[in-house]
């Protein structure tokens, strides 16, 4: 028990539990403030090294404390640091991953858009003032915070602000800006991301008494002030990670924010001045401060030493202060600053390496589109008075007041205990000697460190171990009980969250040869962790420096990558998930097909019925049952999903003309026409009927998946290429419900339901379409055949369709089929589905069809295509059929076409595929439909189709398998 | 996500648009008549330049028009206003930017 409860800090009581231990916290606690005043040090287990992690930043730069929520709601790895504590919340350590939750996450998460003049990004001093001069210029602002509660660090500092005590003066501040009726004050609110033209994504996190837990918010500005404040980071030295080993200002912040004492006695190692702020205030609130190293006067804290013995929580029980060893249970580093820019390197900013504050900053002036400031700390600035001065100016516009000029030549900045330069560095051994000169073996791979988490967390590599670097005799030479001898850089860290070090980079460069940071980070894992790197990424390029011998400026930084803090996919996800995830369109006969059993494919976005099953019936034999009934008496397919687009106009017949492949324009009023569309390159794009309403007015059906891409096309055509023709085109599929009656027996069903309409083959005749009553209703029949029998589709308009579709079935003498089908009927007939057995690679000639591609008309958009060499070519691929010399054997579709019996070595001479396999009642066998090189000089040919199990014979077959004559058209 | 100005609904998120390629690139008055190559260079040829480049855009999820923008493919700057007739308005396009010299 080393951390406590500060004297004299209240507060409501809250009970938790951690790995399974009871504690208790105070409203107010982060999760990891509570386990500091509980003495827990350990929190969790490194990833790959398996060493105790303790609690070692304060807020989202912690990369350590990576703990699991159980209670009262699951969330895989998160940050200690991060999240409040509540009432009855279990939480435990990681060691790597977390676990998903095996319950459905019941909360509601949503999104929701802002747009305003100017976003703030951050609510410390330099944001609030920012926030208030630009909403003094009468701008509408959004001031987004990702605390609780405004004011940045000041609740951390106690620093004071115009007289009052800050963290009231930035209540104040946010509670005059609320009431603001064009400023939206947003905490607990994350910016995650800059995107394009000053577009940024934040999350809201609402907690779990709000109605939504978590809210995506989409921003829009003019301007963004970026007063996102700074991280300070570690030194890299022997132990670095060990629990008890916190940065100052953490440990500042448990002290006079949270009222949490994280140690007793502590050493304090710093390179600036906020080590000896964060000294003063701990000792203040009762925390002996042994010593305090600061590195601008010599002072190096070269290794920290865990208490590893039997009751050791393998936490800090010493420090060693050049070769002093002093007792402590704390060790508070501050190894200087980085400027928080990780929105702005988003929005294009570029940085700029400064000497005097060892840091990357932005450069200025600030380049980045002219939308973009930054302001306070981020920008550099690390004084209360010039934070306020530089936000204000920002908010309101002004020019940035100049940054500080320092005196003088900047100061050797201390980033690794001890020195590491390209001298000192020994290359890795090529041999597999365990111990080449220079190295220690990790003998310190004993006791809590060696207690490793859940299966799967590896122990240091070999290539690890064997590598070594030699160090200068002082400081840090070994002692007896010094677990790191001089030159061993395997237990400095550098990203404590993927257990990188400095021995791992001096590999990547030394080993590898690597000399961009990008490549050491991407090498070593360095910066990659859900941290991202916070304090680590100037560090890794520190270290890089100093193993090439270059300076920091020239290796620069890794990318800045959106999001800045990790962010759930609940959230991202919103509303947009199960139901709500992609629109679903039934027909008006749907709840029909539910009734009555039907099993549904997804087509598009339309749920079609697939089969319709009786008891006891499985889909091979529904589906042969269903082509049976339509092949000999009558069947019924609800069609309503084809697309339909109605286009008027006294040009829409030479609209057609240039779209289709044959002649539309010939068509007479009353008839109906298929036809094919290519794109220019005269691959198939669509196909349909073209039903001839009136002399400037067509009926244009697609292909179900195709309809808005069809309407999309005719309307770029006429936008942006014809705009002259006078022709206006309309989506109709959901004004029309199509039933398709088909069968032998149609003819007979059709004339009982419109008494009124001629039925007979010469009244009504193939291709043409009549106006009549059926059933009671005014409908739309025409004389269509996708099966190659006697068939009709009757629309009607959508919200008459149940009742049409019962009175079919009302008859007795229809069997209702679906999808399955349909399928199996048209590719007896040969009749290609675009998009299953065209793939974009396939012209009309290629499916049979040069018969459509009209010789009559100048031009059609990709007529020019068919005369390029490689369309015209022979050996092209050609639609056929396959029948397999065993007549139960179904060939999977996309199964590879070759013409040898055994399969050669590769590459094997592949002549097509299978685009469609089916088993048909008609034909008493399997067959296929595929794409095959030269197909139609190969009928009769015998080729073999690879199944994944083995090569199957198989018959080129015209693809025309069913009444190729055409008997059964008129029934 | 770019802020597109639809000429007819002002600027939208790019969300609502439909990217269609260089504008200018107009359907040849006579296809048979051109060679092969030249046919091929208007079906698969398109300018890939890093700087203003004139465009096509739909606003698909909006008025569903086409229209024109130049846009700095480099750093995502729009260049001026929508145009209404993406086949290139010879009075408001520039010759010198690839796109829009038709």
């Amino acid at each position: 028990m080393t951390g406590r409860r500060r004297d004299g800090h209240a507060g409501e009581a809250l009970r938790f539990t951690f790995d399974g231990r009871p504690y208790e916290g105070r409203r107010g606690d982060t999760l990891a403030s509570a386990l500091l005043a509980a003495g827990v040090r350990r929190v969790a287990t490194s990833v790959t090294l398996g060493r105790p992690r303790g609690v070692f930043g304060s807020w989202t730069e912690e990369p350590s404390a990576v703990v699991q929520i159980d209670r009262p709601y699951s969330e895989p790895m998160v940050q200690a640091t991060t999240i409040p504590l509540l009432d009855g919340m279990a939480a435990s350590g990681l060691a790597g991953r977390g676990r998903l939750s095996a319950e459905p996450d019941t909360a509601r998460y949503d999104a929701t858009h802002a747009h305003c003049d100017v976003l703030v990004v951050g609510a410390g001093p330099a944001g609030l003032a920012a926030a208030r001069a630009a909403a003094a210029t009468g701008a509408r602002v959004v001031l987004a915070d990702d605390r609780p509660e405004p004011g940045g660090t000041l609740a951390d500092t106690g620093g004071a602000v115009e007289g009052r005590p800050g963290a009231a003066w930035a209540r104040a501040v946010a509670g005059e800006l609320r009431a603001l009726p064009d400023v939206r004050v947003l905490s607990r609110t994350s910016v995650l991301g800059y995107y394009d033209h000053t577009y940024l994504v934040a999350v809201e996190r609402r907690g779990e008494e709000a109605v939504t837990r978590e809210r995506v918010w989409r921003i829009r500005a003019r301007r963004v002030v970026l007063a996102t404040g700074a991280h300070e980071r570690s030194v890299a030295f022997h132990g670095n990670d060990l629990p008890g080993v916190m940065l100052a200002s953490a440990a500042r912040a448990y002290a006079n924010r949270y009222g949490v004492l994280p140690g007793r006695r502590a050493v304090v190692f710093t390179c600036g001045d906020s080590g000896h702020d964060a000294a003063r205030d701990l000792a203040a609130a009762g925390v002996e401060i042994a010593e305090i190293a600061d590195a601008r006067e010599g002072g190096l804290v070269t290794g920290a030493l865990g208490a590893d013995g039997p009751g050791g929580d393998g936490g800090v029980r010493a420090v060693r202060v050049g070769a002093r060893e002093v007792e402590a249970d704390l060790l508070l580093v501050s190894g200087g600053w980085n400027p928080v820019v990780h929105l702005f390197g988003q929005a294009g900013g570029a940085l700029a390496y400064d000497d005097h504050l060892a840091a990357f900053r932005p450069a200025e002036p600030f380049a980045a589109g002219g939308a973009v400031r930054v302001a306070g700390a981020a920008r550099g600035l690390f004084t209360l008075a010039g934070c306020l001065a530089d936000g204000e100016a920002a908010g309101s516009g002004a020019e940035p007041p100049p940054l500080p000029v320092p005196a003088g030549p900047p100061p050797e900045h201390v980033w690794i205990v001890p020195p590491l330069s390209p001298a000192t560095i020994v290359p890795p051994e090529p041999s597999d000697e365990r111990e080449p000169s220079g190295v220690r073996g990790p003998s310190d791979e004993r006791g809590p460190s060696d207690e490793r988490g859940p299966s799967g967390v590896r122990g240091p590599s070999d290539e690890r171990e064997r590598f070594g670097v030699r160090g200068p005799s002082a400081p840090g030479a070994r002692e007896p009980d010094d677990p790191a001898g001089a030159g061993d850089y395997t237990r400095h860290f550098v990203d404590l969250q993927r257990d990188v070090t400095v021995a791992d980079i001096a590999l990547a460069t030394t080993g590898a040869g690597l000399r961009s940071v990008e490549h050491v980070k991407r090498y070593t894992t360095a910066g990659t962790a859900h941290d991202q790197g916070k304090t680590s990424g100037t560090l890794t390029t520190a270290v890089l420096a100093h193993t090439l011998g270059a300076g920091l400026a020239e290796l620069g930084t890794t990318t800045f990558r959106a999001p800045y803090v990790p962010v759930s996919f609940a959230a991202l996800a919103g509303r947009d998930r199960g139901a709500l995830h992609d629109p679903v369109r039934v027909t008006a006969l749907h709840d029909w097909h539910v009734e009555h059993g039907a099993r549904f494919e997804d087509v598009g976005q339309w749920k079609r019925p697939w089969y319709y099953p009786r008891p006891g019936e499985d889909m091979a034999a529904t589906v042969l049952r269903e082509c049976r009934a339509v092949r000999e008496a009558a069947g019924a397919l609800d069609a309503s999903t084809l697309g339909k687009i109605d286009v008027q106009g006294p040009d829409a017949a030479e609209f057609l003309d240039r779209l289709y492949t044959n002649l539309m324009s010939g068509l007479k009023v009353g008839a109906i026409r298929y036809g094919i569309m290519c794109r220019a390159d005269g691959m198939v794009f669509d196909d349909g009927t073209v039903i001839r309403l009136a002399p400037d007015r067509f009926l244009v059906t697609t292909t179900t998946g195709n309809a808005a891409a069809v309407l999309d096309w005719m309307e770029e055509w006429l936008q942006t290429e014809w705009p002259g023709l006078r022709v206006r085109c309309t989506s109709v599929t959901e004004q029309w419900a199509t039933v398709a009656l088909a069968g032998p027996g149609s003819r007979a069903v059709l004339a009982g339901l419109a008494p009124g309409l001629a039925v007979d083959a010469r009244s009504f005749p193939f291709m043409t379409w009549r106006d009549a009553e059926v059933a009671g209703m005014e409908a739309k029949v025409c004389r269509i055949s996708f099966s190659g029998e006697l068939a009709y589709e009757i629309n009607v308009a959508w919200w008459h369709g149940l009742a049409l579709w019962k009175a079919v079935m009302g008859t007795g003498a229809v069997t209702p089929y679906g999808t399955e089908t349909m399928h199996v009927l048209r590719a007896e007939k040969g009749y290609p589905i675009i998009g299953q057995d065209t793939d974009g690679t396939v012209t009309p000639a290629d499916l049979g069809m040069s018969w459509i591609i009209s010789r009559s008309k100048a031009d059609f958009v990709g007529r020019r295509s068919f005369t390029r060499p490689d369309t015209a070519r022979a050996g092209r691929r050609h639609l056929v059929a396959l029948l397999p010399d065993d007549p139960a054997e179904l060939l999977p579709e996309g199964a590879q076409v070759i013409a040898a019996e055994r399969l050669p070595e590769p590459p094997v001479p592949m002549l097509g595929h299978v685009t469609s396999a089916y088993r048909s009642a008609a034909l008493g066998r399997a067959f296929a439909l595929a794409l095959v090189a030269g197909g139609r000089d190969r009928i009769g040919e015998r080729l073999h189709a690879y199944t994944g199990a083995g090569l199957v014979p198989v018959t080129v077959a015209h693809p025309v398998l069913y009444d190729p004559e055409g008997t059964r058209r008129d029934g | 996500m770019l802020l597109i100005p639809c000429p007819w609904c002002g600027p939208r998120d790019e969300a609502e648009f439909r990217y269609g390629g260089q504008a200018g690139v107009a359907y040849p008055g006579d296809p048979a008549a051109l060679t092969d190559e030249e046919w091929a260079r208007y079906l698969f040829f398109r300018d890939n330049p890093e700087g203003p480049f004139r465009e096509r855009w739909h606003h698909a999820a909006g008025c569903r028009r086409w229209f024109g923008l130049t846009r700095d493919t480099a750093t995502d700057e729009i260049l001026g206003g929508g145009d209404p007739t993406p086949g290139g308005d010879p009075t408001s396009a520039d010759a010198s930017v690839p796109g829009g010299g038709r």
